[in-house]
């Protein structure tokens, strides 16, 4: 055994890999519930790239066969109904633990120095896995999937002067058709994938260059003992890959218990209307995104249009995304977690949580004047977490931090 | 913080309740339907083949598939479900030639595979009950439901001979049945679910305490003299 | 509290527990998705049995029809074409003429031995047109003596030109060529005189 490792280790750095990332990597021991999502996201993408491997071998990107062929999984196909749920509900799942995972960085100041890069790779990971979860809507070829991808598709064709050509380059058509179809299918099934994997990758490298963040937000990195060994860490394997595991079997219980009872959640994991075959001529009475793309569709609709044109919306929508880039520029404060930080941004942190559920919510609502009043407040305040950062993380008492983790 | 966290519950219970008041829609029956009544599905199976599949396709369902989880025999399904000239292995789709159904009630009857999915099984339930006579519709009768619906009441003959309990359950049962058709896969789904929550608990539980044996090197800080 | 010391047994008991359960796991799960490479209702439906009337069909005359996405030939045989079959100058040169050896599972057991075709329809032979060697769909040669397949020993047969093999017109192999078994036998039945299911068996009477 020994020799065979040596072996192995003399020509591709095994043992080394093993230990920098696992064996001898020593993470914060202080870890809580908001630690589990990272490691789940990566148990979901795998799913997901699983499950669609599969998938991939009975759908047809045809726009006269695809409807047909999702039907075909869920019916023909032995066990076809359990792959494509998997897909299907996994997408919301991963979106759950996506958004929980981002909340727990504004809860413990993860994007702050020294983790800025690493924060924007996961801002460029989301914003890929949102357009890798619409393109894999559309694939479906349902009411909602066809007119979903017509509302999307159609805010590039609001881009002054060069939209309306824009919008044919990107279909293909003259609207969503079988060429925007096809190529939905390309991107979906390869190139996104790629592209978070390779993230994916970048993302762990950069984290395990910085080291992990805590509930405390101290660097245990500033208290090593004579052997160099951070006195608050504990190497990752056995003690985190264990307990991960247990998260992951955690998970996988109502992850099952979601899909084996409610796959469909009510409409809200996959809509009702996208039960009916895309028929151009007739839309449906209520077209709304899948709910982890509500928040920005509210923004977008939140915003009237200016001068005839619905490009301010669009813009405002993308500002929504891009501002989170601007976080770790944006917060002043001396403080990383919210255990230390003054009461002014537990308040912005709260008001921010409540406005982009809020957002969230009103998205898969119809528009009436009360929701239209609603949604423009409630981006103003979205914004305003964002805008006012700077100011309100400078000013208030912060709490004095701990030299070493607390339990 | 507690007070932050209570303050902020209240905001977000008030703003959603207040915006699903809002939204309420056309009152719908509950259906109250059990896909796992087998006798309920057989009936429902034999209903919608008499009363609706003249002009109503399901062409995602397949003869042999009801045959095999409504535990009706290939015999059974072929003398009593089938169109002539069937096979087993097809799907069902319907008589009526689209030319002559375009003329007849100006459009296609539609595909009913999935209407379960798309509508729901308590407005179909709600529907099939809510015919009401309309001498101004082609038919003589306009719906409740489903206003102006270019549909005739297909179950009026058997409204007459039941009562009104009995109707109610005759509706309940082809319901049910499309219900399944929507999914046949639920039958197997339910049933297995419980099944992989149970083994996912026995995993949850060998690996707890395999954690929880481990980490008491953290817990007493004895992880260091490993090795 | 710095007395505990760690229990290597119980680490090791339960370590191999969680495994185990964990595979059993993976096995649950992989089941599922290596199903979903069999043919679906759709493939099995599409491989339905096949009718075809034969009532139209002359002495040495071919059809091909598919079944189950495989060509499936049905031909007739004169009286020269059957007393050839049973004589033993071609099944001396036959590498399983009786079909007991390596070629037992290649035919119903309602099949006559020589003609290998349903009992007292001896003239009609059905036989799945897929060579035993790799694949290939050999040609029909009906012709007795045709000089490139060597002529006067050649009886009439099949011939396929990926490898050359060569079988009689009952789908026996000849010895000596690289396909191993004699060609199949698909199950089938006559419906009546003039029509033959292929994919049901003959139901013995």
């Amino acid at each position: 055994m020994k020799n065979k490792q040596s072996w192995i280790d003399q020509r591709f750095p095994l043992s080394k890999v093993w230990n920098e990332h696992l064996a001898e990597y020593y993470t914060p021991r202080n870890f809580n519930f908001w630690y589990f999502f990272g490691g789940l996201a990566i148990l979901m993408l795998g799913m997901q790239l699983l499950t669609g491997i599969f998938l991939t071998m009975h759908f047809k990107p045809d726009s006269a066969n695809a409807f047909a062929s999702v039907e075909y999984i869920m019916r023909d196909v032995e066990w076809g109904w359990l792959v494509r749920y998997l897909h299907s509900t996994g997408a919301s799942a991963f979106f759950v633990v996506i958004y929980l995972h981002m909340y727990r960085a504004l809860l413990y100041g993860s994007y702050k120095g020294p983790r800025e890069l690493l924060w924007i790779l996961g801002m460029i990971l989301y914003i890929a896995l949102m357009a890798e979860a619409f393109f894999g809507y559309v694939l479906p070829w349902g009411q909602m999937s066809f007119w979903g991808a017509q509302v999307i598709i159609s805010l590039f064709g609001s881009v002054p002067v060069v939209g309306p050509d824009l919008l044919v380059w990107l279909l293909g058509d003259y609207a969503v058709g079988d060429a925007a179809l096809n190529r939905f299918f390309s991107l979906h099934v390869i190139a996104l994938p790629l592209v978070l994997v390779v993230l994916v990758f970048l993302h762990l490298v950069a984290l395990h260059h910085v080291g992990s963040n805590n509930p405390d937000g101290i660097e245990i990195k500033q208290n090593k003992d004579k052997d160099g060994i951070p006195k608050d860490g504990i190497p990752f394997h056995p003690y985190f890959t264990i307990k991960d595991s247990m998260v992951v079997v955690g998970f996988l219980w109502i992850l099952c218990a979601v899909i084996f009872y409610a796959p469909a959640l009510n409409g809200y994991f996959l809509e009702h209307a996208n039960f009916v075959e895309a028929n151009p001529l007739k839309t449906p009475e209520h077209i709304a995104p899948l709910w982890y793309l509500t928040p920005f569709y509210s923004v977008l609709r939140a915003i009237p249009p200016l001068f005839g044109s619905q490009f301010p919306g669009v813009l405002a929508m993308g500002a929504a995304l891009v501002i989170f880039f601007a976080l770790p520029w944006l917060d002043r404060s001396p403080v990383k977690s919210i255990r230390y930080r003054s009461p002014y941004y537990k308040w912005a942190l709260g008001i921010f949580v409540i406005s982009f559920i809020m957002l969230g919510w009103l998205g898969v609502q119809p528009v009436t004047p009360v929701n239209a009043l609603l949604a423009r407040v409630f981006t103003t305040l979205y914004f305003a977490f964002f805008i006012l950062m700077p100011w309100y993380t400078s000013i208030g008492k912060t709490k004095e931090l701990p030299t070493r983790v607390t339990e | 913080m507690k007070t932050i966290k209570l303050i902020f519950l209240a905001v977000f219970l008030t703003t959603i309740s207040f915006g699903s008041l809002a939204a309420s829609k056309t009152h719908l029956d509950h259906a109250d339907t059990d896909i796992m009544d087998a006798a309920s599905l057989q009936n429902g199976a034999k209903l919608f083949m008499n009363y609706c599949s003249g002009c109503h396709a399901i062409s995602f369902m397949r003869y042999n598939r009801i045959g095999k989880d409504l535990g009706l025999s290939n015999k059974l399904i072929t003398e009593n479900l089938m169109f002539a000239g069937s096979k087993t292995g097809e799907t069902i789709t319907t008589a009526m030639p689209e030319g002559a159904a375009s003329e007849w009630f100006g459009g296609v009857p539609p595909d009913l595979s999935l209407v379960s999915r798309s509508k729901g099984t308590d407005w179909i339930y709600t529907y099939l009950r809510s015919f009401y006579d309309d001498e101004s519709r082609i038919f003589g009768v306009n719906n409740k439901v489903l206003v102006n619906a270019s549909m005739p009441d297909a179950l009026w003959s058997l409204r007459e001979s039941q009562s009104e309990a009995e109707f109610d359950n005759s509706v309940r049962d082809i319901t049910n049945f499309l219900d399944y058709v929507g999914e046949p896969a639920k039958l197997i789904r339910l049933q297995l679910g419980k099944w992989v929550l149970l083994f996912l608990s026995i995993l949850f539980v060998l690996v707890y305490l395999l954690k929880k044996e481990y980490w008491k090197d953290v817990k007493y800080g004895i992880w260091r003299p490993r090795d | 509290m710095s007395e505990q010391t760690i229990d290597l047994k119980k680490r090791r008991f339960l370590t191999n527990a969680t495994s185990v359960v964990g595979a059993v796991g993976v096995g649950f799960v992989a089941w599922p998705f290596l199903s979903t490479w069999k043919p679906s209702a759709k493939t099995k439906a599409a491989g339905a049995p096949v009718d075809v009337d034969i009532s139209k069909l002359e002495p040495g005359q071919l059809v091909r029809v598919l079944w189950r996405k495989k060509p499936v030939w049905i031909f007739k045989r004169d009286e020269n074409a059957l007393v050839a079959l049973d004589s033993k100058d071609l099944i001396s040169k036959l590498a399983d003429p009786d079909g007991t050896g390596n070629s037992k599972n290649q035919q119903p057991d309602y099949v006559t031995a020589n003609y290998r075709s349903i009992k007292n329809k001896e003239s009609v032979a059905v036989i799945v047109g897929v060579c035993t060697h790799l694949g290939c769909s050999p040609t029909y040669r009906p012709e007795p003596g045709a000089s490139d397949l060597g002529g006067d020993s050649w009886k009439g047969g099949f011939y396929c030109p990926c490898h050359g093999s060569k079988f009689d017109l009952a789908g026996r192999v000849y010895a000596g060529v690289p396909a191993p078994t004699n060609l199949v036998i698909p199950p089938y039945q006559y419906v009546n005189d003039s029509l033959i299911r292929i994919g049901t068996d003959q139901q013995n009477t």
